[in-house]
């Protein structure tokens, strides 16, 4: 796509400075300058509270009131300041003018009107169209955005469309009133892969049509790749580097840059440990669940209520030392493998044998209480699995006191684990508010640790992290492991992590494995069409972040 | 920072962070005014509550019966003040009693699926039925006294608390943590303790002011019915009743009980508002 650096640019922001309100103000945007041109999609990258969303919010002046001001600095839309204009003025090139996509579509649509009447509001509030004109206007919207039937759409409330469907709403509602800018603030991060494939082909298409400018915040390089013409890498309020999307992957100038894209893990497996005598610590044989949804009429009369297979017939074995990943897009039952293994859920049939002794049958946490020590998890957010309430020393020796451990015993052994995982030893006292997302996950894992497992069970365990933070814990979930023996079960939909880290993959689709093989064979190599379909929908995956170039053939 | 954040300093300082609107300060005022009258009540009365002097029936207020007096020539004024400790004992009990019984009870519901059924059917059917019914019921059948008037109140009580406090249960079972508790091997009894019963302090205190508060009305409407604390005992509720024979005559008889009655209610309610307004600032504005 060719971009015209020349004319007016649709939105020109030039020196923004944004600080908290309060009695010690604090500056979140220092200074921040970027233009875009028509037709054009510039990419503002960075990590948590590097202030990208806070800049959408500005243009769309939308900032929380009494929390967040504007201290300095134009953002012209068209020529036209935003900050300086009257509230009024600036409700009226809401929609019109300039328009936002939000990450999670169901808490931007309201769950109690129909799509229809959500839609029809934007034409009264902008337009003086009559009703039946924009009934039709609204349909041929949702055909713009491949919506199936897009009468059916138009009279559903949003509970009965998938997640993919609901941002494609979302995007034909932006896009009603054909606005110059559209703001798209991280809109397929709650998305399956394969939807997010679909969205962003969708908004590269609608874009080329009406020549929109799109500004487009994400925390993932390889939607980056795929979408952005420039790109705008950002840091605590500062904008690191700007350039073309090429220039900056390829020949990035700021040590910063250049961290965020090492940091991201590559789509080639890396290579299978060398295993030696085997040794199975966890096996799954035929486990199936089932959930059953019944009334408490059809409960009485005896009527078999709704069922859902979520997982059916899974069967794996897990040695020491080995991580097994198990990969699939939301509702695959990856996590009620998790669960079941875990006993949070019980299998409806089949067993799981934790160092030869099936826990399936088993009820209660005295009977569990051995499993419980071998099988330890960890969450994926980190700031909810930790109890707000709770010192980490006190979270951290809970497992241990359960088990008859003396407390000081416990705390002495919290204490080695906090250094294990890279955090000093006073942070027993402090509270999990006193941390950072990452250093969180990592009192998780020396929770976890703390049990002596032989198995730890992770469930997209870095998914709410940061990519350069991610990979620090992946690295340090990696040194534990060696350390330690241990056998890793690892759920993610992430197949750029589970080449890193995966001896073997499984992959899971409605309840269903399709393929299960070692991670070099799957992801390198793979047989079934729903593996190709997920590994062809891989964010990024034409551009290779190691050597910095576009891939030539597809890996 | 996260939604979540709630350590235990982080009550205290939401407690103490802004200072408190003026109409706060001015309930709180009240409020020990009145609690320092039913201390105090020997010191600040003038005449013993029970009292008769069949000479001065009913008097207008004067330098010596601040209030007047009533059909029986006691003072009305030191019936009023010592009225206050029938009133403050009686929410009180109710407030605290309501609490030990139904905090476990909700706990318990909230926890074990299996119990939750059963016992929240029985608080169904405690709460369909009229508090003020059941009281009168309760003072009825059995001898008429302070503690009797205090178990009569409190009854219709505990479901309001115990559904309070199993909603705030239900709430936190469901976050990670609780499951990572499980999963640690944290018995049911220590995982109540530990995970669920701090976050259902907070509200429980405000509800507490509450029926605190409902609970000093109920047993003035019971003694005003004279069914509550029998006439030897003064109360705002009883003085009322008798005063209200002799309405037309001295309406102050009714009016002097009342103003301290409404006054006592509406500085509680206040000073809940302000507690709930601090401890969750989402309901910050509304009521």
């Amino acid at each position: 796509m060719t971009v015209s650096q020349s004319g007016q640019p649709v939105l020109s922001v030039r020196d923004l400075r944004v600080a908290t309100m309060g009695r010690r103000p604090a500056e979140i945007l220092k200074g921040l300058t970027f233009d875009i041109a028509p037709g054009e999609t510039l990419c503002l990258v960075g990590e948590s509270g590097s202030g990208k969303s806070v800049t959408s919010l500005v243009t769309m002046d939308l900032l929380p009131r009494g929390e967040l001001q504007v201290t300095a600095g134009r953002a012209e839309l068209n020529g036209e300041d935003i900050i300086t204009a009257p509230p009024a003025r600036n409700k009226a090139l809401r929609g019109a003018e300039m328009a936002m996509i939000f990450q999670e579509p169901m808490t931007a649509l309201n769950p109690v009107l129909t799509i229809g009447l959500q839609m029809d509001e934007i034409y009264r509030a902008h337009t003086r169209m009559r009703g039946p004109d924009r009934k039709a206007a609204a349909i041929a919207a949702f055909e713009s955005v491949n919506l199936p039937d897009p009468p059916r759409i138009y009279d559903s409330y949003p509970h009965q469309l998938s997640g993919g469907q609901r941002q494609r709403v979302m995007i034909a509602m932006a896009l009603a009133l054909k606005p110059k800018l559209l703001i798209a603030d991280e809109p397929t991060t709650a998305l399956d892969v394969t939807t997010q494939k679909q969205i962003l082909e969708l908004i590269r298409k609608l874009q080329d049509e009406m020549n929109t400018a799109v500004l487009f915040i994400t925390h993932d390089m390889g939607v980056v790749v795929d979408i952005a013409d420039r790109v705008c890498v950002m840091r605590h309020g500062e904008v690191v580097e700007t350039g073309t999307t090429e220039e900056v992957l390829s020949a990035p100038r700021e040590q910063y840059t250049r961290d965020l894209l090492a940091a991201v893990p590559a789509l080639t497996p890396r290579p299978a440990r060398a295993q030696e005598a085997p040794e199975h610590v966890l096996e799954l044989v035929e486990v199936n669940k089932v959930f059953e949804f019944r009334s408490a009429l059809s409960k009485l009369m005896r009527r078999p209520g709704h069922r859902v297979q979520a997982v059916s017939d899974v069967s794996f074995r897990l040695d020491r030392g080995r991580t097994l990943g198990i990969v699939g897009e939301s509702g695959s039952g990856k996590s009620t493998v998790a669960r079941c293994v875990l006993r949070l859920e019980d299998p409806t049939s089949g067993a799981i044998l934790v160092n030869g002794h099936d826990i399936a049958p088993l009820e209660g946490q005295t009977a569990l209480a051995p499993a419980r020590r071998a099988v330890q998890m960890i969450f994926q957010d980190p700031n909810r699995s930790l109890n707000p309430r709770l010192t980490t020393g006190d979270s951290l020796v809970e497992g241990a006191l359960n088990a008859g451990e003396p407390r000081a015993e416990a705390l002495a052994r919290a204490g080695e684990l906090l250094e294990v995982v890279g955090l000093p030893r006073d942070a027993l006292s402090r509270y999990p508010h006193q941390f950072s997302g990452g250093q969180r996950q990592r009192i998780a894992i020396a929770r976890a640790l703390m049990m002596s497992p032989d198995v730890i069970v992770a469930d997209e365990a870095v998914s709410a992290l940061d990519v350069s933070v991610q990979a620090q814990v992946l690295d340090l979930l990696a040194e534990v492991q060696a350390r330690r023996n241990l056998a890793v079960l690892f759920i993610t939909h992430d197949l750029r992590v589970a080449a890193q880290i995966c001896d073997d993959v499984m992959v899971m689709r409605r309840g269903e494995v399709v393929e299960f093989g070692p991670a070099g064979q799957v992801l390198a190599n793979p047989q079934h069409a729903y593996t190709c379909a997920l590994l062809e929908a891989a964010p990024g995956r034409d551009w290779d972040f190691a050597k910095g170039r576009r891939v030539t053939e597809p890996a | 920072m996260s939604q979540t954040q709630s350590a235990p300093a982080a009550l205290r300082k939401r407690l103490l962070e802004t200072p408190p609107h003026w109409t706060t300060l001015l309930a709180l005022a009240v409020l020990l005014a009145i609690v320092a009258m039913a201390l105090f009540a020997p010191r600040l009365a003038n005449f013993a509550p029970t009292e008769l002097n069949a000479m001065m029936r009913l008097k207008p207020a004067d330098g010596t019966y601040w209030m007047g007096t009533d059909s029986f020539g006691r003072d009305l004024y030191s019936r009023v003040v010592y009225g206050a400790r029938v009133s403050l004992m009686v929410g009180a009990g109710v407030a605290i009693g309501a609490i030990v019984i139904g905090l476990p009870l909700g706990l318990l519901a909230g926890w074990f699926r299996g119990l939750d059924a059963v016992l929240m059917r029985a608080m169904d059917g405690l709460m369909a039925i009229p508090g003020i019914l059941l009281a009168i019921a309760i003072v009825a059948l059995t001898k008429a006294g302070l503690t009797t008037v205090i178990i009569a109140i409190m009854l219709p009580e505990i479901p309001q608390v115990v559904r309070l406090v199993r909603s705030r249960v239900l709430a936190t079972r469901s976050e990670t943590f609780v499951e990572a508790a499980v999963l640690l091997g944290t018995r049911p009894m220590r995982m109540i303790w530990r995970h669920l019963l701090p976050s259902t302090i907070a509200p429980l205190i405000v509800q507490g002011t509450y029926i605190y508060a409902s609970a000093i009305l109920t047993e003035a409407a019971l003694s005003f019915l004279g069914v509550g604390i029998g006439t030897e005992t003064p109360t705002w509720g009883n003085i009322m009743a008798e005063g209200r024979l002799y309405f037309a005559m001295n309406p102050w008889l009714v009016y002097w009980p009342a103003i301290v009655l409404s006054l006592c209610i509406l500085s509680i309610n206040l000073l809940g508002d302000a507690l709930r307004d601090r401890l969750d600032p989402k309901m910050k504005g509304r009521s």
